[in-house]
């Protein structure tokens, strides 16, 4: 296919074309044929521009062989449609409808048209994003039904469980249809948390949008945040200096070490090991600890700031980062030791909600649950960002597909980012931590593309007039992930249910945003 | 097993003591007598409600169970139900598609019943306000006794603001 390619400034790989209606889906077959993924899709209005008028456009950000591909359709306002592509990736099924709620542009031939993140707090026909709405004149907060299917049968009963859950988790609505204790469908409800981010955006500076960024999926704190200083530093020609870069991928690694750390002992709790969660509690406590004493925060967030960081760390400090990681690995080896060895523990991981790498590969599973099952990818390794050319990190991987392969995939990790922390340690140069950033052009527009600790964050910008942010899309792996909680339950108990959904940690706030 | 045991014996006792109440963090006058606020201050029940957070609360309550803070031994633990709750923490702006979920909770939660309110979000609406998707402070949908402020809060400061909550006033500083 002919395409002019426009390849953008700035660190991440990122590549933007023009497409129509028919190369639009043809671009989505060939990414499908070649092996790629679909990593977001979102839109925004132009119709108020005046080179664009009666335009909306409609985005997709492809993880093709050479970086992102990311094509835009542009969709007249007579017709708000473009075609459908959850046929080729699944995924995009859920974005297609939310894009519909905030937007008002549908996907024509989607199967599914049931509205995702409208609950009822705006009414049909009227879109968030579009230029020309106005919060004032809403009606008050309605609740809407929502079209569950139905499973039918003898002895079929439902459990509907959400949005307020039993622990202390997001909300979110699960309708499990079983038979017995055994679970034959699980459908998600998801759309609680949206706190209308992307509109939120429209009120901050390019300099200033990290901090929201940040708060996008608060585990992901620094994923986002890089991810959004990324695409501001794109768009505003600004490079970070070479110290920057180092201390942000330190931080990267202490937020996945630290998520990690209390993942693997969320897992064994949700086993009924509760000596495992008070242990990596613990870790993650001491880990979270000296996040603060060094960086001033415990969750690092508002560190990553357009042009730089906000923080660095002198030379007694990175002994004691060195020191204290040496520590966590001696008893990380001594915990999962005793994981492995534990027969319980093993048979409720062993065989418990399987994605097999074909379907995985089908539905588009990404992250550390892609990893899991089958899908090497690691942004880190497949297009390493600067530092991580020098640190060349060891891809972690399973085929099994698990709870067990994903907690021995958090293992391999946990162990290779305190790795790269003593490596980014010892290698980071001496130097600016930020640097000016010129102002924003209006039109602008720039994307970052960040492996956090759970998949891949991705953040667009379109800059607007005065420095303002036009429009700025963030997108959580949690969106390609979410559908597969509802193949890996299936023909499991409902009591691993818990388990399961752990052994994913999806984020609500960051599908939902 | 005896790796288990050894581990443990080799963690010992990491628990550190508890904050004291802040009178500051209160954001109305306690609604409920002093005697009831005793019992309650010896085993109190907590049901926690996410209601829009960006889950950046939901971390640090989490570390509030860990062994440094030791929560169980001072007899407060969270519960699975608002029906069996004193107590509801909740966190976050509270969300347009939450505001209907969490009036619910607060119904359900057996009176004599206390609200904390969690971070920045909870107490201002913090960075994301009040919005079409949005209701903004905790206050705005259901009364809140105490409120947090932090982004997030640390687990010692949400500790505080739970034991505040449950502190008669003028039981704190020693009067």
């Amino acid at each position: 296919m002919n395409l002019s390619w426009k390849k953008l400034p700035g660190d991440a790989p990122v590549a933007m074309a023009a497409v129509g209606e028919w190369q639009w889906t043809e671009a989505a077959r060939l990414v499908r044929e070649g092996g790629g993924r679909l990593v977001a899709l979102w839109g925004a209005d132009h119709r108020d521009l005046a080179e664009d008028e009666d335009e909306y456009s409609v985005y997709a950000a492809y993880a093709v062989k050479d970086g992102l591909a990311i094509v835009e359709l542009l969709v007249q306002d007579s017709a708000p449609s473009y075609p459908d592509i959850s046929g080729l990736f699944p995924a995009s099924g859920r974005m297609q409808r939310a894009l519909f709620d905030l937007l008002g542009i549908g996907a024509s031939g989607a199967a599914d048209a049931r509205p995702w993140l409208r609950h009822g707090a705006w009414p049909e026909g009227t879109f968030p994003l579009r230029r020309d709405f106005d919060a004032s004149k809403l009606p008050p907060n309605a609740h809407a039904d929502y079209d569950f299917v139905r499973v039918e049968g003898d002895g079929v009963h439902e459990i509907p469980v959400g949005p307020i859950h039993a622990g202390i988790i997001e909300p979110g609505h699960f309708r499990f249809s079983i038979v017995g204790e055994k679970v034959l469908r699980l459908e998600e409800r998801l759309g609680y948390v949206h706190k209308g981010i992307d509109k939120r955006f429209e009120s901050f500076t390019v300099a200033d949008g990290h901090r929201l960024a940040g708060r996008v999926s608060g585990d992901s704190t620094v994923a986002f945040a890089w991810a959004y200083a990324q695409a501001a530093e794109s768009l505003l020609g600004a490079v970070p200096p070479a110290r920057a870069r180092w201390v942000r991928a330190l931080l990267l690694e202490r937020e996945r070490i630290a998520n990690h750390l209390g993942d693997l002992g969320a897992l064994g709790n949700d086993a009924a090991f509760a000596f495992a969660l008070a242990q990596f509690m613990r870790l993650k406590e001491d880990w979270l600890r000296e996040s603060a004493a060094i960086f001033g925060h415990r969750m690092l967030m508002d560190l990553v700031v357009p042009g730089g960081v906000a923080h660095g760390f002198d030379a007694g400090e990175a002994a004691r980062m060195v020191e204290h990681s040496h520590a966590i690995e001696k008893e990380a080896l001594e915990l999962r030791g005793i994981f492995d060895e534990h027969a319980g523990l093993q048979d409720r991981f062993l065989t418990t909600g399987r994605v097999t790498p074909d379907l995985a590969r089908k539905l588009g599973l990404t992250g550390l649950a892609g990893r899991a099952s089958g899908q090497a990818s690691d942004l880190r390794a497949d297009f390493p960002a600067a530092p991580y050319g020098e640190l060349k990190v060891r891809k972690a991987g399973a085929a099994a597909g698990d709870v067990a392969a994903r907690v021995n995939v958090r293992f391999d990790e946990l162990l290779e980012s305190l790795r790269l922390v003593r490596a980014i340690v010892a290698g980071t140069p001496e130097g600016e931590l930020r640097v000016e950033l010129p102002k924003a052009r209006p039109g602008a527009f720039g994307a970052g593309w960040v492996e956090g600790w759970r998949g891949e964050a991705f953040v667009a910008i379109e800059a607007g007039e005065g420095g303002m942010i036009r429009r700025c899309h963030a997108h959580d792996p949690s969106w390609q992930n979410w559908p597969l909680i509802e193949h890996a339950v299936m023909g499991n108990i409902v009591p691993d249910f818990p388990l399961i959904n752990k052994s994913f940690n999806l984020s609500y706030s960051g599908q939902d945003c | 097993m005896l790796h288990i045991l050894r581990q443990i014996a080799r963690t010992g006792i990491v628990s550190e003591k508890a904050p004291v109440p802040d009178e500051e963090l209160r954001v109305r006058a306690p609604q409920i007598q002093a005697e009831i606020l005793q019992l309650l201050g010896r085993a109190l029940a907590i049901r926690q409600v996410d209601a829009g957070s960006c889950n950046g609360c939901e971390l640090e309550i989490h570390a509030l169970n860990n062994p440094y803070y030791n929560l169980e031994g001072l007899g407060i633990r969270f519960v699975a139900s608002p029906r069996h709750a004193d107590m509801l923490l909740v966190t976050g702006p509270v969300a347009k598609n939450m505001e209907n979920a969490l009036r619910i909770a607060y119904e359900a939660t057996p009176d004599p019943k206390l609200v904390v309110a969690v971070g920045d979000c909870g107490c201002t609406g913090g960075i994301f306000g009040e919005s079409y998707a949005s209701c903004g402070k905790v206050e705005n949908v259901i009364p809140v006794d105490v409120a947090v402020p932090g982004c997030p809060p640390a687990p010692l400061a949400i500790l505080q603001g739970i034991l505040t909550a449950v502190t008669a006033r003028g039981d704190a500083g020693g009067r």
